[in-house]
């Protein structure tokens, strides 16, 4: 599904700069759920956003679906977001002037999708979440849980091969986290790929394979046993 | 593209984005209403005023310019100054046919009498004319005709008079043409009655005759009064006097550099003076109009601007979600022209509110100040095309200020 080597990113800080990334090596199968784990400020989130092609690595190769990723213009970037990408975030991002249905279906609109079209793949996936009868409401009228099973409808609406969740569950309190990751693991049991980058151990212990980052490079890389979250719900 | 613009998610984006908030949309389109009101306006009074004016001289060659003899202020060849001038037929013949540009030239004699009928009778000014006149300064005739050539040649004692001599020497619906009235104690015969109209220049011609008549009646031989010149309108009509009056002192002796000899009210030069007016006046407008527009859409701009700044974060999800560059910038500029065209729009309507007000205060009847105050279709179809182009180039900017950040760094915006 994607493969990363020699990963290197750095942020320059004054006349310094900060080397964050410091040669990363990564595979990603299809159907995996794998959490980066690190603490805070490890560049978890910098390698995400790189795979999410939100931003670009400095030096080293990635490459997502045997398409490699260098390069790109701005427009090629979206359009592979577009096409391939579903991501999820801690604070949801959520446009909070359009309705559930209407933040589900953006991702639609600029696939190029008829609004009938649009409509319906959006109601499909706010019903998966089981949102469909608050499909009208604002996200100031949703509780956090639901706002980020919103989020997540949204970042399945487009059908992407991979979900990148970044500390999805790190707004949320403990009940509504395992609820979220219960869906999470439901999603890659249907077959998704899942990168969920988190900090905390419960929440990593229910994927499947957890890498652990320090000083920018990949300290562990271990499969685990699933902790099946629906036996906290 | 097209289906771009006929999508209901495009209106609702720029809908949605306008009543986040609704104050400063409606702040923001005030600029832009206001330049077009102004143009529209200002552009529809001139040309009413402009088709008021055409209207009153519409009857009246004006480009043209009157001269007569008064007397010398300086001596010349032998002879003292204070020598009174008269023209002659001759001289205006000459003028006519030397001086370059000329279209006319009227001579014209003018003579104030009794006129009797019956028990009635007033002093009234009498011109002894050629059919000629009727050209220059076309008579509004009521009842009858003008003076005609055969009446010149017969030397024929026929009257062309004003309505009012009519009234003060008639009676009420009285048929006229044909009858008689007394000048100087001689009979002539009414051939039309004219109104005297809006304009008259010089003394006021009350009964027109035979040209010939006047000259025998009155003992005037080749002498006239004074002339009328009209110039063809690709003539300057300055110049046309100084050529005919430098021709005149030749002809009638006089020092070239004498100022007082002839004198001119120039017509054509006082008309140019207000139709200048009015066209600084258009211009004005012009310029002030697409002024207070340009601001206006600056201020569109400059709103778009702030409205983009602080949505950066709604445009890195959008972008993270897969929106193109082209795709966000295409919003914005949509967002932009919609409110310059709907702000103009508007100031369309109130402008022509506003006309349609100020005809109905200023533009009924013969005398109106504003004949048909109003803007050429032309105008405000070009009022329109400059507004959206303004509106396309302005929205560029917030545009392209909202997709040259990466969308990691909107996205990590608070
Ligand atoms: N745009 C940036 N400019 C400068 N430093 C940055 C930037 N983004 C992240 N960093 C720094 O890089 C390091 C890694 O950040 P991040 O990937 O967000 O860590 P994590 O998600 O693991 O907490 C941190 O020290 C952070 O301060
Ligand atoms: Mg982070």
């Amino acid at each position: 599904m994607l493969k990363i080597s020699q990963l290197h990113k750095s942020y320059p800080i004054g006349d310094s700069s900060l080397h964050v990334l410091k040669g990363i090596d990564l595979e990603v199968e299809s159907g995996e759920m794998v959490a980066i784990m690190g603490s805070s400020g490890s560049g978890k989130s910098t390698l995400l956003n790189i795979i999410g092609m939100l931003d670009e690595a400095d030096s080293g190769d990635y490459i997502l679906d045997g398409v490699p990723i260098k390069n790109l213009t701005e427009k090629k970037a979206a359009i592979y977001r577009n096409k391939f990408l579903g991501f999820i975030f801690q604070s949801f991002n959520l446009i909070n002037y359009k309705n559930a249905l209407e933040n589900v279906a953006l991702p639609l609109y600029y696939q190029g999708l008829k609004r009938r079209e649009r409509q319906e793949k959006g109601k499909f996936h706010l019903k998966k979440v089981g949102l469909l009868d608050w499909a009208h409401h604002l996200p100031s009228e949703l509780s956090g849980g639901q706002k980020q099973r919103v989020a997540i409808a949204r970042a399945l609406a487009a059908d992407p091969k991979l979900l990148l969740a970044d500390e999805p569950t790190g707004a949320l309190d403990t009940t509504t986290s395992y609820e979220i990751m219960e869906f999470l693991q439901q999603l890659n049991d249907e077959g998704k790929t899942i990168l969920i980058v988190t900090h905390e151990e419960d929440i990593a212990e229910m994927c499947k394979r957890v890498v652990r980052l320090r000083d920018g490079v990949i300290m562990e890389d271990k499969k685990v046993n699933q902790v099946r979250a629906s036996q906290y719900v | 593209m097209i289906r771009f613009l006929f999508d209901r998610d495009t209106w609702q984006e720029v809908y949605d984005s306008m009543s986040k908030n609704k104050l400063r949309t409606v702040i923001t389109m005030i600029g832009v209403w206001w330049g077009i009101l102004l143009l529209i306006g200002l552009l529809g009074s001139a040309r009413g005023m402009e088709n008021s004016f055409n209207r009153l001289f519409g009857s009246f060659a004006t480009n043209s310019v009157f001269v007569w003899g008064q007397s010398t202020s300086k001596p010349f060849k032998g002879f003292q100054e204070g020598k009174r001038v008269t023209l002659t037929l001759s001289d205006a013949k000459k003028v006519e046919e030397n001086v370059e540009g000329i279209e006319f030239v009227v001579p014209r004699n003018q003579n104030s009498s009794l006129v009797v009928r019956n028990f009635l009778s007033g002093n009234f000014g009498i011109a002894g004319d050629f059919p000629l006149l009727d050209q220059v300064q076309k008579k509004k005739l009521l009842h009858g005709r003008f003076i005609n050539q055969s009446d010149i040649d017969n030397k024929r004692k026929v009257a062309v008079i004003s309505e009012d001599v009519y009234k003060q020497l008639f009676e009420k619906d009285e048929y006229a043409i044909g009858e008689l009235i007394q000048i100087n104690n001689s009979n002539y015969s009414v051939i039309g009655i004219f109104d005297v109209g809006n304009v008259n220049m010089g003394p006021s011609d009350d009964i027109h005759i035979p040209f010939s008549t006047f000259q025998q009646i009155y003992n005037q031989g080749e002498n006239i009064g004074w002339i009328m010149i009209t110039g063809k309108p690709e003539y300057d009509i300055k110049q046309i006097e100084e050529d005919a009056k430098l021709m005149l002192k030749n002809l009638n002796r006089i020092h070239p550099e004498d100022k007082r000899a002839f004198g001119s009210f120039n017509l054509g030069n006082e008309f140019g003076k207000l139709t200048g007016f009015l066209k600084g006046m258009q211009f004005l407008t012009w310029f002030v109009g697409i002024a207070t527009l340009i601001a206006g859409v600056f201020a569109i701009g400059n709103i778009l601007l702030i409205t983009v700044k602080e949505r950066t974060k709604e445009i890195g999800v959008r972008r993270a979600l897969g929106a193109t560059p082209f795709e966000i910038k295409r919003q914005i500029v949509v967002e932009a022209v919609f409110l310059t065209l709907i702000a103009g729009l508007f100031g369309i309507l109130t402008g022509g509110w506003i006309l349609i007000a100020l005809d109905s205060a200023f533009g009924q009847g013969p005398d109106a100040t504003l004949v048909n105050a109003s803007v050429s279709i032309l105008v405000v179809f070009i009022a329109l095309l400059v507004l959206v182009t303004l509106g396309t180039l302005i929205g560029l900017i917030p545009a392209f200020k909202a997709t040259s950040i990466k969308p990691i760094e909107a996205l990590r915006e608070e």
